[in-house]
């Protein structure tokens, strides 16, 4: 019998770091467990990006305690506060500093932080604390979701890119971006975060759609785990981007199987991130993915990784327009005559 | 100062296995007397070894201190012995009064007992004529009070003649000032002084007062004295804390504060009084005569003459929505008028926008901070901000930096926002400041209690107090306080009249009736009425009122309200309105509707909380918190049973809220009936109900026998129905209550003293319902012996208990109810161990009926088991979910957290009713579902536990894992319980 993993080369290189492979644990709050992220690593995990840590959770915990601690003071001559004095500062960005530096102990693959700002002073002061405690690449977040009808798309884009250029200054370690996909024109705004300075773009943040509770009249959280056919959406983008840009694109949201992997790596991507499938289906659910990645490549005779990547991007395949409103229009169509 | 070979001495004689002994024997009548003899070396020698230490610490500190420090003149003739802090403001009388060349001494008491007649004695001036001595007590039946008896005795023993009289001052911390100081000097002067007199007070029963000049004063003129109205919780008192530190530490000022809190928990006014001078403060009494007042809170300005505590020439802060140019007419006319006649310095700043703009929501107190230092110049401005800020710092740090940095913004935006206004010369006001109760109030409530509410309580004469303790209750509804900014309005269109809000609302103000038509003629325009959605009542009308001056605005009924706009979901059948536009026409509104007659009881079902709406609540317009988590039980026990109700009640929130001066919110009913109520220690409150109990039985006893004797005279018939009435159902106590009226009618043509006895005692043969209520501290802790026993008894009390987790009126401490990982006083670092199972405890008895409830999350099962534990003719025992204020977030999502409590398994609802037994069922009924939410899900919405995940996370982990151990345990314990067959199951079974 055939070793695969000693005929085929799985690895990639993704935001300067040498990965033994494409698969890379997304954020989540299950990385928010050391015993997970060794898990992850047994699995086969290449590379983790950690649980955000969100400066507008730091600032709201914060100020909610200050609040509710004086609001329930001075009630009454018997009652001047209803809370003993703190016995340690609350933390801030600490707690999720030291658990970096765990992560780091724990395991030997590369630690991705991963970063929500609201402020600019937030958004670089914590990035480079991230660096600082061991972080072997950063992910920020831009988790926004423009509500204000003032505020221009070219507003939003600038943000996002004096966010790149803030955050590149002052750290050194690789800075990689997750977006969400809407953009009036996508390509030009990953050029433009490449041009920012960007080392990496990771397509695309899944926002979250709060439901309608009918019953109770309600507007209610709602988190629904992601699927493959989430994943085309993805395949869209990075086959439309590979190639115009420097920096290394990543496919986040939708892989659930080894030929999403495929897939992703086919449209451009250096790494394929998972979370969702991890979460249904169990971390050890990693390891059987690379397997069936290295059976689907050894019985299409592909030897490695890198030679498929980007292999079916826009400008690989005999017709671009496949990506373009005439096909949409195909389908359209196809779907008529049925 | 300390000798360590004493230290070791006292360690060597501690009890221990190394070298036992035994301590503490009991001792018989033939040695116990010499025993106690035994220890007179030590007694004796005691006041030599204190004077001894006193020197030491001389020594040491350089400050001299004796068993009795004189001061005064050498040459006083005048002389008052006294002790405590009141002592400190004699001294600055007497130093005023020596300056103005009087001949007057002060005796201060360092040490009282063992008492040493000689030190006293060689203490007090050879020239000395007459003597007052002063206590701070009063002991009721005693010749004297303790000092004075001392030192008449001391004088005896000694051969001393002098002139000696005796008075109290200051009871129960009530103001001692040097008016009073210099009154009982002028006394002293008489040839025949008052013995056995008052201080302070203005006593025209017994006439044992003395009179004095109130405007004596002996405020030194370099002294700032400043005073600060602010509103409970808003961090006004906090801030002043931080001024006293700041001035004290970085200036050569002495520096003085005192707090005054008003006995309301829902919008209550703190007062603070600080001062600060170059010389060392005595004054330990209240500033009367301010050179400057903050006014922290607008709406003050109408309820509080906070201005004729102001010096001319004082200077007044106000935190105003109206700037300079706009404020005066916004003024009631008597605040207009003192600031023209007093010449004040008038200035204002929107304290409240500079703290929306700096993301301080609500809070002012910084920004008042840092204009009382700009304004009064204790300290340079860049100094006095710079120390503003370190205060903040070292206030708020460990909170957090975001919280630091938006004070320091706060503290930055303020003096660009204060202005001065220039003062007119005119009033032109079109108001003045309310009456603290209206003119149609009762004669008691308008003259006595309405002088305790404006704060001139002080002023009252003795004539004015009952001798005992006794007072109306129903005067709430007198107090109208305006304390809610924004009011609940009814949809009438969309409401569905499913009674959710008025079950809810903490403090009885929304309210709903269904009545005839007919009474709606004189209805005031914006009055609202539909048809009544009652099937049986389809023919009348339905309304929901709001009181608007009584609401404290906590939303609580708006969140509960199920009642949605179809094209709105955000408006619901109730929606919060600013209240001021709307005070007077729903004022009108309100008193128009407690002139609609109430609903027949007899028509409605009271396990329907839609019922339940339209029965009278007889607990009203309490001084709880805004959105207070234990009110609506009690409010529930009144609507349900009100008019038999005696409530004895254990000391807490529930007896603040429920029986602190000035007004009362127990009320009665049409018929005058209505819930008595007496508040208890808290160690013995159960044992409090039980003799109500005891009482009221041993009466029905007494009462019956008579019936039964008298039953030829008032017919067999009556006593038969009497003494064989079934007083189960409400209808039964009613048809009771009649037989009664009927009896007493007979009773009074019967000229025996039986039968003048057994009037004295009828009303007992009408079924009461005792109920015993207090909190977790009562009940799990301090209560907890005297609450098992009561038990036990099998006697027919209901305990209530209003279960917050935490001793909430004294400010947090943990109690044996504090839930595990919970963060409480005492317990900073997370409660180690989890909370005590009071249920559990209380069903092994197997006679006792048992209920845990919370009303946000099953109220039908909240109403179901305060039914069946009245119904129960034996102990009953309710635990209670109460959200808090300790809890920290929100109240307004009080019910929201109830819920999530039952949802993630914590509180599981129950009913342990023992009756079932005999019907063959088991007695334990859970009634709540598993967990559907994850612990995390309830617990971390609250600061008592974010706030060691947030400072500690590690063990809050830690804790966390534990307690979610404890909930699964739990439930699996109830689980498996309530799976127990009843025994005529089981009979099926074989």
């Amino acid at each position: 019998m055939i070793d695969l993993t000693k005929t085929i080369d799985l690895s990639t290189t993704y935001l300067g770091l040498k990965l033994k492979n494409p698969l890379v644990a997304s954020s989540s709050p299950m990385c928010r467990e050391v015993g997970n992220i060794r898990r992850l690593e047994d699995a086969g995990a290449s590379a983790i990006v950690l649980h955000s840590l969100f400066e507008e959770q730091i600032d709201i915990d914060n100020e909610e305690l200050d609040r509710f601690m004086t609001e329930s003071s001075d009630v009454s001559a018997e009652s001047t506060s209803n809370f003993p004095d703190l016995l340690f500062k609350v933390m801030g960005p600490e707690a999720y500093l030291k658990h970096i530096a765990k992560c780091k102990q724990a395991v030997q693959i590369p630690i991705i932080a991963s970063l929500n700002g609201t402020t600019t002073g937030g958004w670089v002061g914590y990035a480079k604390e991230m660096q600082q405690a061991g972080a072997d690449a950063l992910e920020l977040n831009i988790y926004h979701i423009p509500v204000d009808p003032n505020v221009s798309g070219e507003q939003v884009e600038q943000k996002y890119i004096d966010l790149i250029h803030a955050v590149k200054n002052e750290v050194t370690i690789p800075v990689s971006v997750k977006l969400g996909p809407y953009f009036s024109s996508m390509a030009n705004m990953a050029k433009r975060l490449d041009g920012a300075g960007a080392d990496g773009l990771v397509l695309f943040n899944r926002f979250y759609q709060p439901d309608y509770d009918l019953e109770a009249l309600e507007v209610v959280p709602n988190l629904i785990l992601s699927n493959s056919h989430e994943l085309l959406l993805r395949l869209h983008w990075i086959a439309v981007i590979y190639g115009n840009i420097q920096a290394d694109l990543a496919l986040t949201g939708g892989v659930h199987s080894a030929t999403d992997v495929v897939k992703s790596m086919m449209a451009g991507a250096k790494v394929a991130m998972m979370t969702s499938a991890l979460l249904k289906r169990g971390i050890t659910f990693l390891d059987t993915i690379a397997t069936e990645l290295l059976v689907w490549m050894g019985e299409h005779e592909y030897d490695s990784i890198k030679q498929m990547q980007g292999s079916m991007s826009r400008n690989a395949v005999p017709q671009p327009g496949a990506f373009e409103r005439a096909n949409y229009m195909k389908v359209l169509s196809s779907y008529a005559m049925r | 100062m300390i000798d360590e070979n004493l230290v070791f001495a006292h360690r060597s004689r501690a009890l221990s296995p190394d070298r036992p002994f035994i301590r503490g024997t009991a001792q018989n009548p033939d040695v116990y007397f010499q025993a106690r003899e035994a220890c007179n070396p030590y007694y004796l020698a005691a006041p030599t070894i204190v004077q001894n230490a006193m020197d030491k610490f001389a020594q040491v500190a350089g400050r001299q201190y004796h068993l009795f420090d004189y001061f005064g003149a050498p040459d006083a003739e005048r002389l008052i012995i006294m002790m405590g802090s009141g002592a400190e403001v004699a001294h600055e009388t007497v130093e005023a009064m020596l300056a103005a060349g009087e001949k007057v001494g002060l005796l201060k008491v360092r040490l009282f007992r063992p008492f040493s007649v000689e030190a006293l004695v060689a203490a007090i001036p050879e020239s000395v004529k007459s003597v007052a001595v002063l206590d701070r007590t009063k002991e009721s039946g005693a010749i004297g009070e303790p000092l004075y008896c001392d030192v008449i005795t001391a004088f005896a023993e000694m051969g001393v003649s002098r002139k000696v009289i005796g008075g109290r001052y200051g009871l129960s911390s009530k103001e001692f000032t040097p008016a009073m100081v210099k009154g009982v000097y002028d006394e002293l002067n008489k040839v025949h002084p008052k013995n056995h007199f008052t201080i302070g007070i203005n006593d025209d029963v017994t006439h044992t007062s003395l009179d004095y000049d109130p405007e004596f004063s002996t405020e030194a003129p370099g002294t700032v004295r400043a005073l600060f109205y602010g509103l409970g919780a808003d961090g006004t008192v906090g801030a002043n804390k931080n001024s006293i530190k700041i001035i004290g530490e970085e200036t050569e000022n002495f520096a003085q504060g005192y707090f005054v809190y008003d006995s309301k928990k829902s919008g209550a006014i703190t007062t603070s009084h600080l001062r600060f001078g170059p010389k060392p403060i005595r004054s330990s009494y209240l500033i009367t005569k301010a050179n400057f007042v903050a006014c922290h809170q607008f709406s003050f300005l109408e309820r509080i003459d906070m201005l004729k505590l102001a010096e001319p020439g004082a200077t007044f802060l106000l935190n105003s929505p109206f700037d300079a140019d706009h404020v005066w007419d916004q003024l009631p006319r008597m605040v207009q008028q003192q600031i023209i006649s007093k010449k004040l310095r008038f200035y204002v700043i929107n304290g409240d926008d500079v703290a929306k703009v700096t993301g301080m929501g609500g809070r002012i107190n910084t920004i008042m901070q840092t204009c009382f230092f700009a304004i009064s110049g204790v300290l340079p401005r860049e100094e006095a901000i710079a120390a503003i800020k370190y205060a903040i710092q070292k206030t708020y740090g460990k909170r957090g930096d975001t919280v630091v940095q938006k004070n320091y913004a706060a503290v930055d935006a303020s003096l660009s926002h204060l202005q001065e206004v220039k003062v007119p010369d005119k009033v032109s006001s079109l108001f003045d400041m309310r009456p603290p109760v209206p003119a149609a109030a009762p004669a008691f409530v308008r003259d006595v209690l309405a002088q305790i509410i404006a704060g001139n309580g002080d002023d009252l004469p003795v004539s004015a107090m009952p001798i005992d303790g006794t007072f109306p209750s129903a005067t709430a509804q007198w107090e109208k306080r305006n304390i809610a900014l924004e009011i609940p309005v009814w949809d009438e269109v969309l409401c569905i009249q499913c009674g959710k809000c008025v079950l809810v609302c903490p403090h009885s103000v929304i309210r709903a009736k269904v009545y005839d038509d007919s009474y709606l003629g004189n209805a005031p325009a914006t009055f609202k009425a539909v048809p009544a959605r009652w099937k049986d009542m389809k023919d009348r009308k339905y309304t929901l009122q709001v009181a608007p001056e009584d609401c404290t605005g906590c939303t609580l009924c708006v969140e509960v309200c199920p009642a949605k706009s179809k094209s709105e979901v955000k408006h619901r059948a109730l929606n919060m309105v600013p209240q001021p536009p709307l005070r007077e026409s729903e004022a009108a509104n309100w008193d128009f509707f407690l002139s609609l007659p109430e609903t027949d009881r007899k028509l409605l079902s009271p396990t329907q909380v839609k019922d339940i709406q339209l029965l009278r609540p007889l607990f009203e317009f309490s001084g709880a918190c805004s959105g207070c988590g234990e009110t609506p039980y009690i409010k529930l026990v009144t609507q349900l049973f009100g008019d038999r109700v005696m409530i004895a009640n254990a000391t807490g929130c529930t007896s603040i809220y429920g029986g602190n001066l000035p007004t009362t919110p127990y009320c009665s009913n049409e018929e005058g009936r209505g819930p008595s109520w007496s508040n208890s220690l808290f160690e013995d409150n159960a044992e409090f109900g039980l003799g109500q109990r005891l009482a009221v039985d041993k009466q029905n006893e007494y009462a019956r026998e008579l019936v039964w004797r008298l039953g030829f005279q008032i017919g067999e018939e009556l006593a038969q129905a009497i003494l064989n009435a079934d007083q189960k159902s409400e209808q039964g106590i009613f048809a009771q209550r009649a037989r009664i009226a009927e009896l007493r009618a007979k009773l009074a043509g019967i000229d025996t003293l039986e039968a003048r006895d057994l009037i004295s005692v009828a009303d007992s043969l009408v079924k009461k319902s005792i109920w015993i209520v207090g909190g977790d501290g009562w009940a799990y802790d301090i209560g907890y012996g005297g609450l098992d026993h009561v038990l036990s008894t099998g006697r027919n009390v209901n305990v209530l208990v209003l279960d917050t987790e935490v001793y909430s009126n004294t400010g947090g401490q943990a109690s044996k109810s504090t839930p595990r990982g919970a963060v409480a006083k005492f317990a900073a670092a997370g409660k180690p161990a989890g909370k005590k199972d009071l249920a559990l405890m209380a069903m092994s008895y197997g006679s006792v009926y048992v209920a845990k409830i919370a009303m946000g999350a099953g109220d039908m099962h909240t109403v179901k088991a305060i039914t069946e534990a009245e119904a129960y003719d034996g102990p009953s025992l309710i635990i209670a979910y109460s959200h808090c204020i300790a809890h920290g977030y929100d109240m307004a999502h009080g019910m929201d957290q109830q819920k999530a409590a039952v949802n993630s398994g914590y509180w599981p609802l129950f009913r342990y009713n023992p009756d079932l037994v005999a019907q063959g069922k088991n007695p334990f009924q859970l009634d709540s579902r598993p967990a559907s939410i994850g612990l995390k899900d309830y617990i971390y919405n609250e600061t008592r536990y974010t706030m060691l995940v947030k400072s500690n996370p590690e063990h809050a982990q830690e804790l966390f894992k534990l307690a979610e151990e404890d909930v699964s345990a739990k439930w699996k314990l109830y689980d498996y319980m309530s799976h127990q067959a009843g025994a005529a199951v089981e009979e099926v079974k074989k």
